[in-house]
Formats: structure tokens, sequence, C-alpha cells
């Protein structure tokens, strides 16, 4: 069983990251004046500084863009080893998340796979995780 | 007056150790007396004191030390002083004082990163974060997913690199192997380094994130490295042989882990070389921050040693790296030979090499030229340091 995974501090900037999977979303912060996204989220655009901002659905789709296979177990009954990747989102150019690839065995998780989110929740935390695609 | 040109003059270190019992402002103390008596000076000549990143007081562990206390302590009637962490990395303390010698504000700067990273953990309720279940700030954004280390990020970089350009495993231990080698020739890193590193040793070690293994990752460490910068119109107060900072540079690349494809020694690499007359092929010696394995490779690529991609290659087998080879990097040991001494250590070995003053690990030749570097990820900062 492993512990729970470290809790973000929900603020302006952040909730609607870490929340937006109640309702199956992953949101990122879209300009509603240049189209282009901002992650982290921040309360401009981080492009062209507009404060016309809002977070928006995307896809949740990706590919792999480097991936590592962890094996140090950084806290106490943590499972080892598992897949720690870097997405790159589908429609999201110039944003990536930092993600575990879940219901793969590590040894079939490589760059370049598609993928997309699952969320797993943990007290009103939706964590967007990925998984292999077909 | 200002002067155009900054120096280092003296460099100290104290005793590097595991869980030392001796306390972190002692070990800057130590530090701090060697470096003034190598520069003939006294601490009533010193009107500065500039550190990264500063008395950390929620970590005492990671910078037990602030710049406040050793004003305080050594006596020192300091002008200006600095301790921050949001600089672009460890030597950015040592580029600013050069800086404030430059412009005249200050004559003798003590630069000083002490750690005690080992001993602390002896004493965690004092030395160790408080324990929390939440994150915040960059932190959010990789230790939900447990990519709790900045090892996990340094091997995401590593591991496209490994992907794109086909850098092996028994490449990348060079680094290591090499840093093992050194460390045996140097007396202050006999408590992290016992026995060299053998590439069948290396190939079988536990892995901690791929391609990063056990002897790719540096040891915590207790230790303080000071460095004195000088003004140019203030060197007949020294009594050692100056060295020039002949370049310095700086980047921060978004300040973000996962958002860049590589880490920031690219810029700052390539932006080192816009300050000087002086090109790659002069470098004599090169002491690059290796907190893992992987940097070194950024800092060869970054800084031109080899095209992008090439870095592995570059070190393979080990030759050209060596003490007696084309480009001898890491020679006092490195943090993985030497222990974690959070990038000062580099700019500290520069300076003995050029000073001839390597003991069983000085490389062979009148060597003039010196790169240091620190940092990793988003954070990186190059001195270039000459003897002429």
């Amino acid at each position: 069983m492993n512990p729970p995974r470290p809790r973000p501090k929900l603020d302006q900037e952040n909730t609607a990251f870490w929340t937006g999977g109640s309702e199956g979303a992953l949101r990122i912060v879209k300009c509603g004046d240049c189209g282009q996204f901002t992650h982290p989220p921040r309360v401009l655009c981080r492009h062209c500084q507009s404060e016309n901002i809002s977070a928006e659905a995307v896809a949740g789709t990706g590919v792999i863009d480097t991936m590592t296979i962890n094996h140090q177990p950084w806290a106490k009954g943590l499972e080892v080893p598992y897949v720690i990747a870097r997405v790159a989102l589908d429609g999201v150019p110039g944003v990536y998340l930092t993600t575990n690839i879940v219901n793969s065995p590590v040894e079939e998780v490589s760059f370049g796979d598609r993928v997309k989110v699952v969320f797993e929740e943990q007290e009103g935390i939706f964590y967007p995780l990925f998984e292999k695609v077909g | 007056m200002a002067s155009k040109e900054a120096y280092i003059t003296g460099v100290g270190q104290s005793e590097v150790g595991v869980r030392l019992p001796r306390h972190p402002l002692l070990l800057t103390l130590d530090a701090a007396k060697e470096a003034v008596a190598e520069a003939g000076l006294t601490f009533d000549q010193i009107d500065g004191v500039f550190s990264f990143p500063g008395k950390v007081n929620g970590y005492l562990a990671f910078s037990p030390v602030g710049t406040d206390e050793v004003i305080e302590a050594l006596g020192i009637k300091s002008k200006w002083q600095m301790g921050a962490m949001e600089q672009p990395a460890q030597l950015a303390a040592i580029a600013m004082a050069a800086w404030a010698v430059k412009s005249g504000i200050c004559r003798h700067v003590l630069c000083f990163r002490t750690v005690y990273e080992a001993g602390g953990m002896a004493d965690p309720a004092h030395y160790m974060p408080a324990r929390s279940d939440t994150v915040s700030g960059a932190s959010q954004w990789t230790s939900p997913f447990w990519a709790t280390s900045a090892a996990c990020w340094t091997a995401q970089y590593a591991a496209r690199h490994v992907h794109q350009y086909g850098m092996t495993r028994e490449q990348l231990g060079q680094i290591a192997i090499n840093g093992s080698k050194n460390a045996m020739l140097n007396p202050r890193a006999r408590a992290i380094t016992k026995e060299e590193l053998t590439l069948d040793k290396y190939m079988d070690a536990r892995l901690i994130s791929t391609p990063l293994c056990l002897y790719d990752c540096d040891r915590f460490s207790d230790a303080s490295t000071v460095i004195i910068v000088s003004a140019g119109d203030a060197l007949d107060e020294i009594k050692c042989e100056p060295i020039r900072i002949a370049a310095m540079s700086g980047s921060v690349d978004r300040y973000s882990w996962d958002q860049v494809e590589w880490p920031a020694a690219y810029d700052a690499g390539r932006d080192l070389w816009q300050h000087t007359d002086y090109t790659v092929d002069a470098v004599d010696t090169a002491q690059f921050y290796d907190g893992f394995a992987f940097l070194p490779i950024t800092w060869l690529e970054g800084l031109g040693f080899c095209e992008k991609g090439e870095g592995g290659r570059f070190i393979e087998g080990g030759t050209r790296i060596a003490r007696d080879g084309q480009l001898p990097l890491n020679t006092a040991g490195g943090q993985l030979g030497a222990g974690r001494l959070h990038g000062f250590g580099f700019a500290h070995e520069a300076v003995t090499q050029l000073r001839g003053n390597g003991g069983e690990r000085q490389i062979p030749g009148d060597p003039k030229v010196a790169v240091a570097t620190s940092g990793g990820g988003p954070l990186a900062a190059a001195l270039l340091l000459a003897k002429d």
C-alpha cells in the first residue's frame, strides 16, 4: 500500500488544475487574448501578460516526451519501481506535465508512447496520472 | 574609484566529513581563516560578505550559517552583504562579489558556502525541515508524483540524452569513476571516497532513477568553503598569486525543471564566451558541477568542448578527462568523489590547480585557464578563471 501522495496547497492560481478532475477535466490556463497557454498556472498570461485568462479543459491526451524509471523509495512504504514521465499535451503547445504512467508494467513504457489522463482522487485533490492508449 | 577587474585571492576549506561533530559556524571559521591567511589578509580588511543561499532557517542542514553571523563572529566590518537563494546557481554569489569589487563598493569580499547535510541528519529536530504532507510552489508539480528528488528531475534530462543521442551507462560512469580516482589523491576527500570506483562496481550499482545509479548522485557532507574576491586596485594588499575572474555567466530558464527541454547550462555555457577573448581551446582544466553525473555532460556540451549530443562519447573510456588528459575534469574528485560542497568546491579547486597547489593531484604543465560551473536544471552559473 503506497503512502498518500503529497498534497498541493490550493490557492487562487492552482485550484482549477488540482480539482478539475472532479468533472473529468484537465484544466490548463489559457489566454483569452493571445490564445496561448500558461503552465504552471498564473493569474496572468506569461506570453502577453494579459489578465484575461481562464483555466480551460484540454484534450487530456499526449505523448511521453521523456521518462525515468524510479527505483528509489522516497517515502516509507512507497512501491518501486514506477515511471515518472514528462508528457507533452495534445493541443497545448509548450506545456508539459510531470506525472506517473500507471496501469502498465514499467518495462512496457517508453518514449513516444501515446497516453491519456486518468485522475486519482485523494481527499478532494484529483492527481492527473496518465496511462497508455490502446 | 572603480576597478575594472576582480580577482580570486584567498581560497580556504574546512575539513570535509560525514557527521562531523564540529559546529558549522566553526567549520566556516576554519575555511575563512585558511582563505585570509592564503591571501595575506586579516578579517579587518574584509568589507563584504556574500553567500549562497544565506541561512535557511527552515532547513539548517542545507544552509546552517548566514552572512549576519559570519560578520559578527569574525569581527568583520562589512559594507555590503548578500545571502540569497534567488540567484542563478551557487557560484553567482562569487559573481556578485566580483561585481561589487569591480564597481568599487568593496575591496575584499569573503564568499562562503557551508553545508551540514550529513551532520544535520543526526539532529533532525534542529537541522531538518518539519514534516509536512502538503507541498506548494515549484515542488507541487513534481512531489505529488513521487518525483521527490532532483535525482528524478535530472534523470529526465539524462534519459532524453540516452534516447536521443545514445549515451550509455558505461560512458556516463566515467564521471563518477574519474571523480573517485581524483578523490583518492585529495586529502580532504578521505571521509567521502575510501576506494577507487571500478566500472564493474559502477555497472552493478543500485539504480536510483534511470539512467542514474547510486554512484551518479553526490553524497551529503559537512564542510565549508571560502573564496575571497578582491578588487584589481587592492592587489597590493595581498600576498598570493591573484587569479582573475576573466568572465562570468548566469542563466535561469523559467525556474522550471520540467517546462524546458534542457538544463540552463547550455545558455550559460554559450554566454560565457561572449564576455572574454579566451576561447574554449584555452581551457586547461574544467571543474563542473556534478551533484548528479549527467550535469557535467551538459556543461561539456553547453560550453562547447564538444557538440550537443556528443558528451557521452567525449568522456568515453575516461582518458580525455583524466588528470593527464586533454581536459582534466573535477581534479579534486568533484562532489561525487569529494562530497557535496554545493558549488563552491569547483571554484576552490580551479584556483588550487591554477596555482599549482594540487599536490598529488596537480595536473601537469602550467595550467593558466580554468572554468568552474555550478547549478543544474533551470539554474546555471559559470566562472572563467585565468592566471594572466
